[in-house]
């Protein structure tokens, strides 16, 4: 079943270089969100508590511009249905898993290193509480969005309602995270900030059960 | 009939003595409040406004089980019943957010300050609304009710992270929030005994409401429903 997934995952990885849809219109919007916050911001000096807001306003938007991808693809080319012959429904949705998981630590690791760049507030005091939020962010990131992606790509409306259903889902890990951005932002040590991390430890884990729990249900339909 | 004629008159009482009755600094005729510090005559909006919170959650809670029902047995008749719960789920969850807000800019000064009460109902209002948006977008029936039957739940269990997240992201100035040092645990020990009758008459004339509302509105769409069926076969 592993193997399947990986193959799964394989073509969907081949697809996309073939297009590259996803990549460019993520890069593309990557760069757009931030020079916009950049014009807006202008000449001002930002303090760091909205740099880490900013930071994952940036995140969210970008993940829903292009993260629907997974899915919506499938229905657009008609392979649906093929897919439900040749595999379980879990397998479908590992494979559908591991390519948005690379996705958004690959959009991810631009943004932050983008912001570190273009924002003097973005200074990270507590480098190792920064990545351990980060990595765990960005699967809970991934999980929700993948799920929500493939109850979009069934529904007919695929555009505008992605974001719309994603974020009261995403509420609870975006506030979490940017909780633990500043954190890193203030050079907070672990102990003190170990509640927070464990919030998102277990959003990762019940949103991964419960995904695969409900798939089966969507992807028959 | 009787049962209707018993709401009637609970309701009816409840509704003039939570506005009608004084506040007073020391109660002793049975029909007087006592005085909360900080929140004086702003008090008897819990006899209004808290039901319709508790009425969200509950209309909230019934649509899940109806929707994990639904995923179980395929019954579309579990649809309608989660679909009428959040209908008026969605009703209450709008009157306990307006009635909030009113009742902060005159004990806060100012309608929404991001309390962590206040985050938590307006992320139920977002859930519903984007419930609805979903429903909205799908013609089939059954496929209808499958999709919004998994949203459901699965925005059903983001809700907990919020009891844990809000505390500490953001003080609380509600009444009754675990740092309250103001009007504090208001339930537990400020109010007097007929304040808490009152209170918990209200909660319980509303839900029956409720449960009565629901009733009739999912039998109106199961009904409109046949009608329709019996039109098309002619």
């Amino acid at each position: 079943m592993n193997s399947k997934a990986y193959s799964l995952f394989l073509k969907d990885f081949k697809s996309e270089l073939r297009t590259r849809y996803a990549i460019n219109a993520l890069a593309m919007f990557i760069i757009v969100a931030i020079s916009v916050i950049l014009f807006s911001v202008g000449n001002e000096k930002i303090s760091p508590s909205l740099t880490g807001g900013l930071f994952w306003v940036v995140i969210f938007f970008t993940a829903m511009s292009g993260l629907s991808r997974a899915f919506v693809s499938e229905e657009e080319r008609g392979t649906a249905l093929t897919l439900q012959l040749i595999a379980a429904p879990s397998t479908v949705f590992s494979g559908k898993l591991i390519f948005n998981i690379i996705l958004v630590f690959a959009m991810n690791t631009i943004i932050a290193i983008l912001y570190s760049a273009m924002f003097e507030a973005f200074i990270i005091k507590n480098f190792a509480l920064f990545l351990t939020s980060f990595v765990f962010g960005n699967i809970g990131l991934a999980v929700s969005s993948t799920i929500i992606a493939a109850i979009i790509a069934k529904a007919g409306a695929k555009g505008t309602l992605y974001p719309v259903l994603s974020f009261p889902i995403l509420l609870p890990l975006i506030l979490t995270s940017v909780q633990l951005t500043l954190f890193a932002f203030d050079g907070i040590s672990f102990e003190r900030a170990k509640f927070e991390l464990a919030i998102v430890v277990s959003y990762d884990v019940i949103m991964l059960t419960a995904s695969y729990m409900l798939f089966d249900f969507i992807w028959k339909e | 009939m009787i049962w209707k004629i018993f709401l009637f008159l609970l309701l009816a009482f409840v509704s003039v003595a939570g506005i009608a009755f004084p506040i007073v600094e020391n109660p002793t005729r049975w029909y007087e409040f006592p005085l909360i510090p900080g929140l004086e005559e702003n008090a008897k909006i819990i006899f209004f406004h808290v039901p319709t919170a508790w009425l969200t959650v509950v209309a909230f809670l019934m649509s899940t089980i109806f929707s994990f029902k639904y995923l179980r047995k395929k019954n579309l008749d579990d649809d309608v019943k989660s679909y009428a719960a959040a209908q008026l789920g969605m009703v209450f969850c709008i009157l306990a957010t307006v009635t909030g807000a009113v009742w902060a800019k005159f004990a806060w000064g100012s309608f929404w300050s991001w309390d962590p009460r206040q985050t938590s109902i307006f992320a139920l209002l977002l859930i519903y609304g984007a419930w609805f948006a979903l429903r909205s977008s799908i013609e089939s029936e059954e496929k209808r009710a499958t999709l919004s039957a998994v949203y459901s739940m699965i925005a059903f269990i983001t809700v907990p992270f919020f009891i844990f997240i809000m505390p500490r992201i953001m003080s609380g100035l509600h009444p009754g929030s675990a740092d309250d040092t103001n009007a504090g645990p208001v339930v537990n020990f400020k109010m007097n005994g007929n304040m808490l009758l009152i209170f918990f008459l209200s909660l319980i004339g509303f839900t029956i409401l409720y449960f009565w509302i629901w009733q009739v509105g999912y039998k109106s769409i199961l009904l409109r429903e046949k009608l329709n069926k019996k039109l098309i076969r002619g």
